[in-house]
């Protein structure tokens, strides 16, 4: 046995797909002195990978999962692992088959070749397949299988080869070392290794190895059952691991693919199948390997009859036997996102897991990227392990979300749909009246958001057709046309949003000017009492995150940024914030609840419950103070993200629904209405022409093609200023620009309304493909009702981004004639600005 | 010919023997649940002396409700019957196993359905007491024949041929008669997936027992201290094909 060197340049635990492809791309981009530990024996050490089906469908809805596999297939083929087969979705149901279109308009966004096939053409491709059981598929040639071990080999043996790396198996890790929140040491039962930079790429067992060093992986290990049948008599003379396309069953939420003689039956069908990371039997007590556990035939009872429906040539042949069965472990999270970055409890301590064979090498060189340049190409921020707050690493939360995700593997997903599961968790003071109120909450961050409230139902009819109604379920499936009503409401007069959601923290010390100048973009060194709206960005120029910041002191500023991001800009922060601790980053989420009061009637409302000079000189758009609401003291910021004249108030937690209620009675009269995130998120932005982090901006985007970019660039340094410069000076690739839909009618008549993701085309139905080589597509989308059109943000390369051109936007299968309405950030309501003034 | 097999539950064995926690008991967490090969090889037997010559096999085990879990199994590879007696087995003894096993073969020959031939696996999985089918065949007056391999049926007698030490045994056995099976004589099949589906609808005959259980007498277990294993490298590459011929020589898997 090899000795364990004593001190390492980073430690990568394990040695499943992500941990050697980790240490391959560490290698290549210059790291040296690596260490790989894995307690098992390689090249299968036990974990996930070791029992992968080892398939890969390129097609998924979330772009980032795409890319990160699409990088990963491109990687298996330059290994000489990969073999393509092909593969098709086949729907048993018309539900199914509108998904299939669904997958049909992502794979045309994201630039991959797929079809719509009927089910005699899938019996072509899959002679073994009846097509009497199947009414459609959608077909992707480039599916294909990989050798994800041999894969994994080969990269280690690149690493060691370029003389950067050293493996040890066999070696148990007993303990991670953190000094003063930093990982130091990784101790082991052959010897310690000091350490300033750790990866956990444990697949199932990352939990237990992130407690060691007191921080959280949030995943659980959860069962998919495969069985393995042969011999296949239709299989004899093939050669090769696979010739026939894979199958997803996707109506039963199976799986069948060629194996060689036999044909493999995967199902994520069952009852969700939990484990504790700690019940995971070791390599000695595991029949097979501690991932590969005894198969609980029950569970895959109705699977095998639905299988043998589909396929009775192969499983209804008597001599074709189930000659391996197993309950297979894999990595489940409670959003189904992977989980990678730096630990927000431990510097230098990477998390690399909840990563499938699809994505294994894409995630090995986005991290690698990450971990060493700070800069990855592909924008992982729905994969960060920074994003989960406090309550969403709890086991029961994990258990719950898990345990309800398991079966949406292979179903069908609205793009608004809510969990069910470990709901009411985070509440704002004004719960109790929202949901008097009839408020449908949503959750985000683990926090319950008002959407739309029913007591507004009245609106409709007050509103008529101005409210814009879908006739399509789909459409208006987790969506209610008195969205659009309170969006009117406030625009006609008031509306009262409650903005808890937000994540908002301090910035405070003598360091804490420097710290915000030198990752904000716009300039800092404002006078006490103004706020900066500002986009963050990394090196590379690339758009982390965009939030507001007020200036409350000399030494103190506010940072207010949204839920779903903000854990992550926090960290961002603090990981700016200047060594000597000058400056500290303070959470004060939860001290905090924010309350958006807006439009025409906003200063009304306002000035009849405080005796604050709210005129618009003495307190001008852009500024905060503190006012006066009775007995109340609220901190007023005069800024609007619906572009209407009013303030978001921000009140100590326990005043919250006071101030709520306040609001409400003396807004009344004035025609103010309680405003759900239906209008805050969507209708109002979209309407102003507003980017959303996530959405349009992205690590991918520049703020010159996004449209955010400043006249002047500040002179104080900031993160990303040179690659910022540098782009200004170019030719962008890209131009963000927003759609007007012109005709909503359907081939049967219906009227169909968008939703987002959506591949944007020429007038021949043709992609359009910028420079980088991305396509375009629909980055949001949603009603204005003030204009009485569907608004589509998209991002168009040069030729199409002129305003008056005409496209085509594909949805469900069919294609929509669009004209783009402004090229640039400049709204199409109200462009001057002229109400927010008020 | 009516056949009538009878496994036991047991925990798998391929991984390390973890013990519960009283001792008492192997724990099967991490192992799951199965019968012997030996008994795998004796549904096997089952199953082909019905194709070959007719009339029915049925499976037995005496144990708890989750038995039938490994009566389906044999039930998914051809077996078309199921009887289970219902008993806390981990407390019994292999008297007490062989004496319900005996009473349900009585009953059965009583109501006019007698079986033809008994068929046990040599020894269980987990206790290898080498009892049940002896004492079964003890109680019922009936002729055993231990450590079969492969028998055949010729006018409603068997044949059996068995390796001995210095050559073959071969008996001819009256029937109704006890065989216990030894794996290695036949190769058992995998279910298919209309088996299993089968297997999943096949009625199962519950049967109560009237035994008053004189028990196993075990207090406890203890585990061998465990062996350890040392791993030798024979090479890289095509450079270790000789090491490994020799060592498959030596294994006696090949022959030069």
């Amino acid at each position: 046995m090899s000795e364990l060197p004593s001190r390492a340049r980073c430690v990568v635990i394990g040695a499943g797909i992500v941990g050697n492809s980790l240490v391959y791309h560490l290698a290549r981009l210059g790291w040296r002195d690596l260490v790989q530990l894995d307690k098992g024996p390689l090249p299968n050490p036990g974990g996930s990978t070791g029992h992968a089906s080892n398939f890969i469908f390129p097609v998924d809805h979330s772009r980032e999962m795409t890319d990160l596999t699409l990088d990963s297939m491109r990687q298996y083929k330059e290994l000489g692992v990969f073999t393509e087969s092909g593969g098709i979705e086949v729907a048993r149901t018309q539900a199914r088959m509108q998904e299939l279109q669904r997958r049909m308009a992502s794979s045309k966004a994201w630039g991959i070749d797929s079809e719509i096939v009927a089910p005699a053409r899938v019996a072509e491709l899959v002679p073994y397949l009846d097509p009497s059981v199947v009414i459609g598929g959608f077909h992707t040639p480039s599916v294909g299988v990989v050798d994800s071990l041999r894969a994994g080999t080969i990269m280690r043996e690149r690493a060691q080869q370029m003389g950067a790396l050293s493996v040890h198996a066999g070696v148990e890790i007993v303990g991670l070392d953190v000094e003063a929140g930093r990982i130091r040491r990784v101790r082991t039962d052959r010897g310690d290794i000091e350490a300033d930079t750790v990866v956990i790429a444990c697949g199932v067992w990352s939990p237990r190895l992130a407690r060691m060093a007191g921080a959280t992986i949030p995943l659980t290990p959860a069962v998919h059952q495969m069985i393995s049948v042969g011999p296949v008599p239709q299989f004899a003379d093939t050669v090769g691991e696979i010739t026939f396309p894979i199958i997803r069953d996707m109506d039963t939420f199976c799986y069948e693919r060629q194996h060689g003689g036999d044909l493999e039956v995967g199902s994520y069908a069952h009852r969700a199948i939990l484990y504790d990371p700690e019940e995971i039997p070791s390599i000695a007590e595991a029949t097979l390997s501690p991932t590969e556990l005894p198969f609980t035939s029950d569970d895959f009872d109705t699977q095998l009859e639905q299988a043998l429906e589909l396929m009775p040539d192969v499983l209804g042949n008597p001599a074709v036997g189930i000659r391996y069965a197993i309950n297979g472990l894999l990595s489940l999270t409670p959003d189904g996102a992977p989980v990678l970055g730096e630990t927000p409890e431990v510097k230098g301590l990477w998390s690399a897991a909840a990563v499938w064979i699809k994505e294994g090498p894409g995630v090995g060189r986005t991290l690698a990227e990450w971990m060493v340049e700070g800069t990855p190409e592909i924008d992982p921020h729905s994969s960060d392990v920074a994003r989960f707050y406090p309550t969403q690493r709890t086991r029961a939360h994990v258990r719950a979300r898990t345990g309800e995700a398991f079966n949406k593997t292979y179903g069908i997903v609205h793009p608004a749909e809510q969990w069910t599961s470990d709901r009411d968790v985070r509440l704002s003071p004004m719960y109790a009246s929202e949901r008097d109120l009839g408020a449908v909450f949503f959750e985000t961050a683990g926090w319950e958001r008002p959407f739309w409230y029913e007591s507004n139902a009245a609106l409709l009819d007050k509103y008529g057709d101005a409210v814009m109604p879908r006739a399509a379920e789909w459409d208006s499936r987790w969506w209610s046309p008195i969205i659009n009503a309170e969006h009117l409401a406030m625009r006609e007069a008031a509306g009262l949003v409650d903005l808890s959601a937000f994540n908002i923290f301090d910035v405070l010390g003598p360091g804490a000017l420097d710290t915000v100048q030198r990752v904000a973009v716009a300039q800092m060194d404002v006078p006490v009492g103004r706020v900066v709206y500002t986009p963050v960005l990394n090196e590379a120029g690339g758009i982390k995150s965009d939030l507001t910041i007020m200036r409350l002191g000399h030494e103190h500023f506010r940072v207010v940024t949204g839920g779903l991001h903000g854990n992550a800009d926090r960290k961002w922060f603090a990981d700016h914030a200047p060594a000597d601790g000058t400056a500290q980053v303070v959470d004060q989420t939860n001290a905090f609840t924010t309350i958006g009061l807006w439009g025409p009637r906003a200063r009304d409302i306002l000035a009849s419950v405080t005796g604050a000079d709210l005129a618009h000189d003495s307190f001008a758009f852009g500024t905060c103070r503190e006012i006066e609401v009775g007995s109340q003291v609220a901190l007023a910021s005069r800024i609007s993200y619906v572009g209407e004249l009013g303030w978001e108030l921000y009140v100590s937690f326990e005043q919250g629904a006071r101030l709520w209620q306040t609001l409400l009675d003396t807004g009344g009269p004035h025609g103010l209405v309680p405003v759900g995130i239906g209008v805050y998120g969507t209708t109002g932005r979209l309407e102003k022409g507003y980017r959303a982090h996530g959405a349009e901006l992205d690590l991918e985007r520049s703020l010159v093609e996004c449209g955010l970019a400043r006249p002047k660039v500040k002179g104080q340094d900031f993160v990303g200023r040179a690659a910022h410069l540098e782009q200004r000076d170019a030719d962008p690739v890209t131009t963000l620009c927003t759609l007007t839909v012109d005709d909503h009618t359907s081939a049967d008549g219906t009227k169909r309304y968008m939703l987002g993701g959506e591949p944007v085309l020429t007038v021949d139905g043709g992609p359009i493909t910028d420079k980088r080589g991305h396509r375009s597509y629909v980055t949001s989308a949603g009603s204005a009702p003030s204009l009485g059109k569907h608004l589509l943000m998209t991002y168009l390369p040069p030729e199409q981004a002129v305003e008056g051109t005409a496209l085509r936007v594909e949805y469900l299968g069919e294609q929509y004639p669009v004209t783009v309405a402004r090229v640039g950030a400049t709204s199409l309501f109200d462009p001057a600005n002229d109400r927010i003034r008020g | 010919m009516r056949v009538l097999v009878c496994v036991k539950r047991v925990p798998g064995a391929s991984g390390r023997v973890t013990l519960t926690e009283d001792g008492r008991g192997v724990d099967a967490r991490h192992v799951g649940w199965t019968v012997s090969p030996h008994e795998e090889s004796a549904v096997e037997c089952a199953v082909q002396t019905v194709e070959a010559d007719g009339g029915s096999a049925t499976v037995l085990t005496v144990g708890p409700e989750e038995s039938l879990d490994q009566m389906r199994d044999a039930l998914a590879m051809g077996v078309g019957a199921a009887v289970l007696v219902e008993a806390d087995a981990e407390s019994w003894g292999p008297a007490d196993v062989a004496a319900a096993i005996a009473d349900v073969v009585a009953a059965s020959r009583d109501a006019g359905q007698p079986y033809d031939l008994l068929l046990f696996g040599n020894e269980a999985g987990d206790t290898a007491d080498f009892q049940v089918g002896v004492r079964v065949a003890y109680r019922l007056g009936l002729p055993v024949v231990t450590g079969v391999k492969t028998f055949e049926v010729k006018d409603g007698r068997l044949l059996v041929r068995r390796d001995g030490q210095d050559g073959v045994e071969v008996f001819d056995v009256p029937t109704p008669a006890v065989l216990t099976i030894r794996e290695g004589g036949v190769v058992p099949r995998y279910p298919s997936v209309p088996g299993r589906i089968r297997a999943k609808k096949a009625p199962v005959e519950r049967v109560t027992p009237t035994v008053q259980p004189v028990g196993n007498g075990r207090v406890v277990l203890t585990l061998p201290p465990e062996s350890t294993k040392t791993v030798q490298i024979l090479g890289r590459g095509s450079d270790a094909a000789p090491a490994v011929v020799d060592l498959f020589e030596r294994l006696g898997l090949v022959q030069r």
